[in-house]
């Protein structure tokens, strides 16, 4: 801050006195090198998640190396175009997004241990899925989309009235309610998909796979950017709002429109992750809880992090899935889930 | 006598309790006072065998408490502390005959429904015997639980915070009974409270603890003074003094 | 008291009534074969119903709630798992590498191994916390649960048709040696749990007063939880999941029995759970004529039950 001042005043000063040049430029350096500093682990994080992404870039069963896009290889070239390139975007922005958005429901809930998994999210935007398949069975991408999102809304709206009602309990309780509540959600879908023969392939496209993503076929998944730019602006009324409805209407805040929003930002990214991608688990719950014991509480400050983090993991996990069994994938639902799900018990154990 | 010897409880870096040791002379009540996070309810946790000490023995007429099989401990020693289960399907008799427990195992004799009647009538509850437990006022729930404490017929009762959410009349009421099976029937009570008058007023012996030490223990018109308050509970108090009772006015700072 | 033995005569005479309308209706020419059949049937729901209803009831003693049932610790997921990584391994040739006692044996043991795991985990830390168990078995079972949609994934799709029928509870098909190998167990066990519920009596005070009354709590806890891992084990293995049976019936059965004596609510808690899974199975044959796995009903029903309990309508 005070570098800032100096600055601004040898700025003045110098417009007045040529000779105060040197000085100008010098403290205008300290400035900028000040900055940088703060924010350095967000730097060295967005520079690990950059050399990952290039990494992900190469990585795959065609042989793509550097001196095909030196030499303008054109075959390499489009295929880097048509899938490398959109693959690993989307990796970044269902990272963002998932990770995101189990920090929202967390602030909204003031319960570590929620998130889309274990509030019925997932499960819900499943259903959705389902449902339009059996109401409107060449239903496009976007229908889909729409069905999801209209389910995930609704079932997080149940849930966090449910949460509401079990509010002072052992904090353990609330995402062991969730879980049952995906539970039945899931079972239902289980029962339709049985009827019309489809749960193998149901499965198919449930299980989170970044494999069939292809330029021209994924550009939904950008809907959740603006949720994310949302979540960030809106972040310390999530906060809020989560202490409780008296609380926020005493700060002068709308209880029901900050909640709205929140769970809307939230259904948007999960319903776009899932139509593109499948369903991703733990993501949103393990993610937030890392960042949190590493960095602290305070949501303006680690945010970022979040974001970073996530993207990261999940293009780390992407391409541990393709190398494992080279040339075969693994899906990074899979891999997410049984890491994450390590990764959280381990969480539980130690914070006991 | 139940004597605390080194006894030390941290939470990660917090020390909570730090060596502690003192005895709690027999047929006496003890109150255990401090600001919070002094230390207290832990303190009285580990008594109770219902917490873990990190070091240091906790001994019951000789004998360390952790050698006693808990059916048999609890004939001497029982605890009431803040209950939460919803949804008791209880009637306050079915309650306080649960005291019996420790000695009846669920088969109620003749000598157990004599303890129960016993229980029941020195804490007035006659009237509201067969009432269940969700349908009474917070006064008479705490009465109740009581009752089953005085039931369980122990040597020792050790009681946290047992004023809480109570009006006056209930307060004083309850210490009345606690100081009557004090005089009456011979039991050891130590107590936690948060208001020093009541200490001051029902209690034969006061421990002050601060920082997780025992800063001071002794009879209570002696722990009661202007400096020792003011160093517990770093507030100025007034203390005025009528039928060899204490009284400490602590709401005006501006002495 | 009075009070009490008339819901136990209600209860009684409706099982009576279930089991009669159960046998009876739209018997045909074949009768005795059908007969028999039948009582294969009622007899395994006899044995689920007294495995859910005890391990139910005693599992929301423990937790201190009315909405948590024991499967979702994670023994159907494990039980799931087993199923696909055998079908996995054998493919078609399963039913001949495995009959279904070999089936029952290994996965009832497979379950309890689960929970023992489970509870070595947690209590070596010298942790006692009831919830965080509940919790790690959960996430363990969603673990579990990705591991099988993906094994799943690659299973030749004709197999996958002998996965799909495990994944819902019926009542066809089940051997008579392995009815009688889970009453045993199930009476045994059962036995022992009913003269343990003074216990729980006195556990669902809380666990200071428990404690307090000389009761030696984690103890108690830890046998509690290996007679519910057995009945969950035992009914899972034989039936198949059965979910969200539990909160149903342990709730209405509280609607029906105020008493804190589990020894009643437990009983109670039986004959009602008996007469809502022959009935659910009744509807099941002869309503959807078993389009619909009485699981889904089930689910269905606990499941509006489950949301209309939490969305505060009723204070747990």
């Amino acid at each position: 801050m005070s570098s800032r001042f100096s600055f601004i005043y040898k700025f003045k000063h110098a417009t007045k006195n040529p000779a105060r040049i040197p000085g100008l430029l010098y403290a205008g350096g300290e400035l900028v090198i000040g900055k940088l500093q703060q924010h350095r682990r967000e730097l060295g994080l967005s520079l690990i998640l950059l050399i990952c992404s290039l990494i992900s870039l190469f990585v795959g069963v065609a042989d793509i190396s550097i001196f095909d896009i030196i030499n303008q290889n054109t075959e390499k070239l489009r295929l880097v175009f048509i899938s490398r390139i959109p693959r690993t975007v989307s990796l970044i922005i269902a990272g963002v997004g998932l990770s995101i958005s189990g920090l929202i429901m967390q602030q909204m809930t003031q319960n570590k241990f929620v998130s889309p998994t274990t509030a019925g999210s997932l499960d819900a935007a499943k259903m959705g899925i389902l449902a339009s398949i059996i109401l409107i069975p060449a239903s496009s991408m976007l229908v889909k989309a729409l069905f999801a999102f209209a389910f995930t809304f609704l079932a997080s709206l149940i849930f966090l009235k449910m949460v509401e009602s079990i509010r002072y309990r052992n904090v353990i309780f609330v995402p062991l309610v969730g879980l049952m509540f995906g539970g039945i959600l899931s079972s239902i879908s289980t029962f339709a998909a049985v009827n019309l023969n489809i749960v193998q392939q149901m499965n198919a496209w449930m299980m989170g796979d970044f494999s069939g993503i292809l330029e021209g076929r994924y550009e939904l998944i950008y809907v959740s950017l603006p949720a994310t730019i949302l979540t960030y602006l809106y972040a310390n009324k999530f906060t809020v709002v989560g202490m409780g409805q008296d609380f926020a209407k005493n700060l002068g805040l709308n209880y029901r429109a900050v909640m709205n929003i929140g769970l809307f930002c939230v259904s948007l990214t999960v319903s776009a992750v899932m139509i593109i991608a499948g369903s991703i688990s733990f993501l949103g719950l393990v993610v937030p809880n890392i960042v949190s014991i590493i960095y602290g509480d305070n949501i303006k400050k680690t945010l970022p992090f979040v974001a970073l983090f996530g993207s990261t993991f999940l293009v780390i996990c992407d391409i541990i899935g393709r190398l494992v069994i080279f040339p075969y994938e693994i899906p990074i639902g899979m891999m997410v889930g049984v890491i994450g799900g390590v990764i959280f018990l381990i969480l539980l154990l130690r914070q006991r | 006598m139940i004597k605390a010897e080194d006894i030390s409880k941290s939470y990660g870096n917090n020390m909570v309790l730090d060596n502690i040791t003192m005895q709690f002379p027999k047929g006496k009540v003890i109150s255990l006072i401090g600001s919070n996070g002094a230390g207290k309810s832990t303190l009285l946790s580990i008594i109770s065998r219902l917490l873990e000490q990190d070091q240091g023995t906790i001994a019951m007429d000789g004998k360390k408490i952790t050698e006693f099989k808990n059916k048999k401990l609890a004939r001497h020693l029982s605890i009431l502390r803040q209950s939460n289960n919803v949804g008791l399907k209880l009637t306050v008799e079915e309650l306080v005959s649960f005291g019996r427990f420790p000695y009846s195992q669920g088969r109620l004799k003749e000598e157990d429904h004599q303890k129960i009647e016993e229980a029941i009538r020195f804490l007035s509850l006659e009237e509201i015997q067969d009432s269940y437990l969700d349908e009474l006022s917070g006064g008479q729930k705490q009465r109740a639980y009581l009752a089953m404490v005085v039931a369980q017929d122990t040597e020792y009762i050790l009681l946290d915070e047992p004023l809480n959410n109570l009006d006056m009349k209930y307060s004083v009421q309850i210490m009345t009974i606690l100081r009557r099976l004090a005089d009456e029937l011979d039991k050891t009570i130590i107590i936690v409270l948060h208001d020093i008058n009541f200490a001051s007023h029902y209690s034969d012996y006061i421990a002050a603890l601060k920082d997780g030490n025992i800063e001071y223990y002794g009879i209570t018109n002696e722990i009661i003074t202007e400096q020792i308050l003011q160093d517990v509970f770093d507030i100025n108090c007034a203390i005025t003094e009528r039928n060899g009772k204490k009284t400490c006015n602590y709401f005006n700072h501006n002495l | 008291m009075r009070h009490h033995r008339n819901i136990f005569v209600l209860l009684a005479i409706g099982l009576l009534g279930a089991v009669a309308l159960f046998m009876s209706y739209d018997l045909g020419r074949g009768w005795e074969y059908a007969l028999g059949l039948r009582s294969v049937k009622v007899s395994a729901m006899a044995i689920v119903a007294c495995c859910v209803a005890y391990s139910s009831v005693t599992f929301q003693t423990l937790t201190n709630n009315r909405i948590l049932t024991p499967s979702i610790m994670g023994f159907e997921s494990v039980y799931m798992l087993l199923q696909t990584v055998i079908v996995y391994i054998y493919g078609d040739q399963t039913f001949k590498v495995l009959n279904s006692f070999d089936n029952f044996m290994l996965s009832v043991v497979c379950m309890i191994g689960f929970a023992f795991m489970l509870y070595i985990l947690i209590y070596r830390k010298g942790k006692d916390n009831i919830y965080l168990l509940v919790l790690i078995g959960l996430v363990l079972g969603i673990l579990f649960h990705s591991l099988s949609s993906f094994m799943q994934l690659i299973i030749d799709p004709n197999d996958f048709f002998i996965i799909q029928g495990k994944m819902f509870a019926s009542f066809s098909n089940i051997n008579k040696d392995l009815l009688g190998y889970s009453a045993v167990i199930m009476v045994v066990t059962l036995i022992i749990g009913f003269r343990l519920t003074k216990y729980l009596d006195v556990i669902s005070l809380g666990r200071d007063q428990a404690i307090s009354l000389g009761i030696n709590y984690q103890r108690m806890v830890q046998i509690f939880l290996v007679i519910i891992a057995i009945l969950v084990s035992i009914s899972t293995a034989l039936i198949g999941p059965i979910t969200f049976l539990g909160i149903m019936v342990t709730n209405l059965t509280y609607e029906l029995l105020k008493t804190y004596r589990h020894s009643l609510t437990i009983a109670a808690c039986c004959l009602v759970t008996a007469i809502l899974i022959i009935g659910g199975q009744f509807l099941t044959e002869h309503l959807f004529h078993l389009s619909t796995p009485i699981t889904t009903i089930i689910n269905l029903v606990g499941g509006a039950y489950f949301l209309y309990l939490l969305l505060g309508l009723k204070k747990i």
